[in-house]
């Protein structure tokens, strides 16, 4: 029911607000593509990757490189985006796979950190800092609120596919891993694999918040690529709640109005982030849903 | 100590930041090192005792929180000494090159080589053959345990913390003659330090040595032939290593 | 063909030998006991049997086929299961659910990546499950709120979902109420014969009259084996419970 009620307020959104929330809301679509796909691992795997925007900044660059240097219409860069990000995912994961919680994570964040290297050094192929520009958008959906319906779509089938991972028996297993690894083993069930397949699940709908992303901004830089982007999207989990599915969503519009309400008047958006981080964990570390709900629910026992 | 601690490139930082400002009034290298250590130590007592104590055990909070005091650092020193990098001057009787067995050495970097390898056998010899080393390890093994026979665990941790940040800070002027001190730094660093340890493997000095030794050779090479796949060869051995052996080449479990 | 045959297993930790040289056999559908006093290795030939951990040397064989090297979830689609001494359930979630994941890991559908979980065929196996260790009625409690004894039985129960050929039971019995342990030692005298029981207990007088051979386990070797006659008599089997 309240899904419901949302998906109505944002299809109305564009017949009742200004072109900047019409744009602002979709930057916040895209972003809770990413955050919810990290929360596929995070949340509902127990494994802490910082190294996601390696996935979102690898589709974004595929596309865009493959419409510079090969000429290629969206139709085949798209897929050659979410296959060719797929298959590094595929190989990622069995390496940082070899590890679990700190390991794992030291793991993601180095092989992210090559990627975004190399997007910096080999000039050649990416122009280094100067990024890559002059891209289009698919359908030439170039008006705010065109892109905006586009959005919503991609982020409605992405989330609720997401959702029927996590309800699956699939995704009953991964929670499963999550709370008890070793009895998992004990009852049958391929641990490593459920884990592995799930890596490259998150990275695909990580990929897809990546094209999203290139097709917003008709832009990409190494920054995307960077350990910053992902913690973003790691904070946008952490503050919206891990192990919920609205989490996510939440967090990914806080962290966003954040950005865009800060970066207007305060010039070090960093440092505001690095303040965030630090307040979350040691006052909210159960994230602001289920802090919000527990309130709630103390609110209507009273009443 | 198995704490998850992304600071450590930020500090290093730091610690180059605060030399090249501690270096106007006081000219001479290894007195600003020194002294820039002893300032980032003071500032790692902080976070740690206030902040990273209270974490134990939450992985996830101890890397956010660090990952957040490294944003916080890096900002406050583009702020406070600007965006453009500061080169930190070689010490003078260090500029000549020097003449070795017929090859010419760059000075400096030799000298950087002997402390490096001085700091590895010290804290070597701190950790392993020590009482306080010995005191050190038995608190990481068994926390409670170690505290039941009277260890001061906690105190040994923040000391063990600081002496980390200290050589960090000092180690950013050390290396600022080779580097200079510029805001990404830290982003530069970080990786690094996230090689060799697991490479090496958590947990052990000999891997960090060792992983430092392969990394730099490797790296080293690779840049010189491959440029533009600079980062792919400097992480190229850490990942070959965790693919055959999870736990790093002398780790004591996997990471 | 025995149903577990363990040969020459051998375990050390750092310096300690945990398991020093086991050998033993079960045949299939017998009911073994292994006891021993605290730190003779029972839980670690356990946890060496299922895989959790990795021999020095020494093999494993589940009816003449060898399981040496196998991961653990590998040896469980071989047909073994095990219950834990220490409960490492999913106390968040339903008796109902917890059992339906023990039924999934051999289940082809633990790959469906769509399909919802909840409420699928599963369940209703869970429910039979759960009627074998007279449960049924809490199937959708949390496990966190059922007493210690009925958690020892759905522990039994999520071995029992697995169908296995040789079930290891480790101490289900600890810390339970003589009317619970009463229940449970019903419940496993009510196992049916296709499958092999070894089960490790600590407090000899309980589970002497559940076994049918006796293996006795003193710093990772076996002292003594033989039916329960035999270990009673035996002079070994004294010295090394009244000599602690």
């Amino acid at each position: 029911m309240r899904w419901g009620v949302l998906l109505a307020a944002l299809v109305a959104l564009p017949f009742l607000a200004g072109e900047y929330y019409i744009n602002l809301t979709s930057q916040i679509f895209i972003f809770a593509i990413f955050a919810a796909s990290i929360n596929l691992l995070l949340g509902y795997g127990g494994l802490p990757t910082l190294g996601h925007s390696a996935y979102m900044g690898l589709a974004a660059y595929i596309s865009a490189l493959a419409a510079l240097k090969l000429g290629w219409p969206h139709w085949a860069a798209a897929p050659a985006a979410l296959l060719g990000t797929v298959l590094v995912a595929g190989a990622f994961g069995l390496i940082a796979l070899r590890a679990t919680g700190l390991g794992f994570l030291m793991l993601t964040l180095a092989l992210s950190q090559v990627l975004w290297g190399t997007a910096y050094r080999w000039v050649s192929m990416t122009d280094g800092d100067n990024g890559l520009r002059g891209l289009s958008r698919p359908f030439q959906i170039d008006g705010a609120t065109p892109f905006y319906f586009f959005a919503l779509a991609v982020t409605v089938f992405s989330l609720w596919m997401m959702a029927r991972y996590v309800g699956s028996p699939l995704g009953a297993a991964l929670k499963g891993t999550r709370d008890q690894a070793r009895r998992m083993s004990a009852l049958g069930h391929d641990v490593w694999l459920i884990r592995w397949v799930t890596f490259v699940y998150a990275a695909f709908w990580g990929a897809v918040s990546g094209l999203l992303f290139v097709y917003y901004h008709k832009y990409i830089h190494p920054i995307s690529l960077s350990l910053q982007s992902s913690a973003e999207g790691l904070l946008a989990v952490i503050a919206g709640g891990s192990g919920t599915l609205a989490g996510p969503l939440v967090g990914a519009a806080i962290v966003m109005l954040l950005k865009n309400w800060a970066s207007a008047y305060i010039e070090r958006w960093n440092m505001l982030l690095g303040f965030v981080f630090v307040f979350i964990v040691v006052f909210m570390p159960e994230g602001v849903v289920p802090g919000v709900k527990r309130l709630w629910l103390r609110f209507r026992s009273r009443a | 100590m198995r704490i998850a601690n992304l600071t450590h490139g930020a500090l290093f930082m730091l610690g180059a930041y605060l030399g090249v400002s501690i270096l106007k009034r006081v000219p001479d290298l290894w007195l600003a090192a020194a002294l820039a250590g002893a300032a980032v130590a003071v500032f790692g007592f902080f976070l740690e005792r206030f902040i990273l104590r209270k974490l134990g055990g939450n992985v996830l909070g101890q890397v956010l929180v660090t990952l957040g005091v490294s944003f916080i650092i890096a900002d406050l020193c583009l702020i406070v000494w600007g965006g453009d990098p500061i080169p930190i001057p070689t010490p003078g009787w260090l500029q000549q090159p020097l003449r070795l067995f017929g090859l010419v050495f760059p000075a400096y970097r030799l000298a950087v080589v002997v402390i490096a390898v001085i700091a590895a056998v010290g804290l070597y010899v701190l950790i392993e053959r020590t009482r306080l080393g010995a005191m050190i390890r038995a608190g990481v093994d068994d926390m409670d345990m170690a505290r039941a026979v009277g260890i001061p665990v906690s105190r040994l941790f923040t000391t063990v913390f600081c002496l980390g940040a200290a050589l960090a800070g000092a180690g950013g002027v050390i290396g600022g003659p080779i580097m200079s001190a510029y805001p990404g730094l830290d982003a530069d660093m970080l990786p690094l330090a996230l090689i060799v340890v697991i490479l090496g493997g958590v947990g052990s000095l000999l891997g960090a040595f060792v992983g430092a030794f392969i990394t730099g050779f490797v790296y080293t090479f690779g840049v010189a032939l491959l440029p533009d796949l600079a980062y792919v060869i400097l992480f190229l051995p850490m990942i070959l290593v965790i693919a055959f052996r999870p736990r790093g080449l002398f780790g004591k479990f996997a990471a | 063909m025995a149903a577990l045959q363990i040969k020459s297993l051998k375990k050390a930790f750092g310096g300690l030998p945990a398991i020093n040289g086991v050998s033993l056999e079960v045949a299939p559908g017998e009911r073994r006991l292994i006891i021993g006093p605290n730190g003779a290795g029972k839980t670690t030939l356990f946890n060496l049997v299922t895989g959790d951990l990795r021999a020095d040397s020494g093999s494993i064989s589940l009816f003449d086929s060898e399981i040496t090297k196998f991961s653990t979830h590998r040896r469980v689609h071989r047909g073994l299961a095990r219950t834990y001494q220490i409960i490492t359930l999913f106390p968040h979630d339903t008796l109902e659910h917890n059992i339906a994941l023990s039924l999934l890991g051999l289940s082809r559908l633990r790959w469906d990546f769509f399909s919802s979980f909840e409420g699928n065929s599963l369940y209703a196996d869970a429910t039979e499950i759960l009627k074998l260790v007279g449960l049924e009625h809490l199937a959708a409690r949390p496990l966190a709120e059922v007493s210690y004894g009925e958690k020892r039985r759905v522990e039994i129960a999520m071995a029992l979902a697995q169908k296995p050929k040789v079930l290891l039971l480790d101490e289900p019995l600890a810390g339970l109420s003589r009317e619970e342990r009463g229940t449970v030692k019903a419940l496993i005298a009510s196992i049916p014969r296709d499958v092999t029981v070894v089960m490790i207990e600590h407090d000899m007088d309980t589970a002497l009259d559940m076994a049918e051979r006796i293996t006795v386990l003193h710093y990772g070797s076996v002292i003594v084996e033989g039916t329960r006659s035999e270990v009673v008599a035996d002079p070994k089997t004294k010295e090394v419970y009244l000599g602690h």
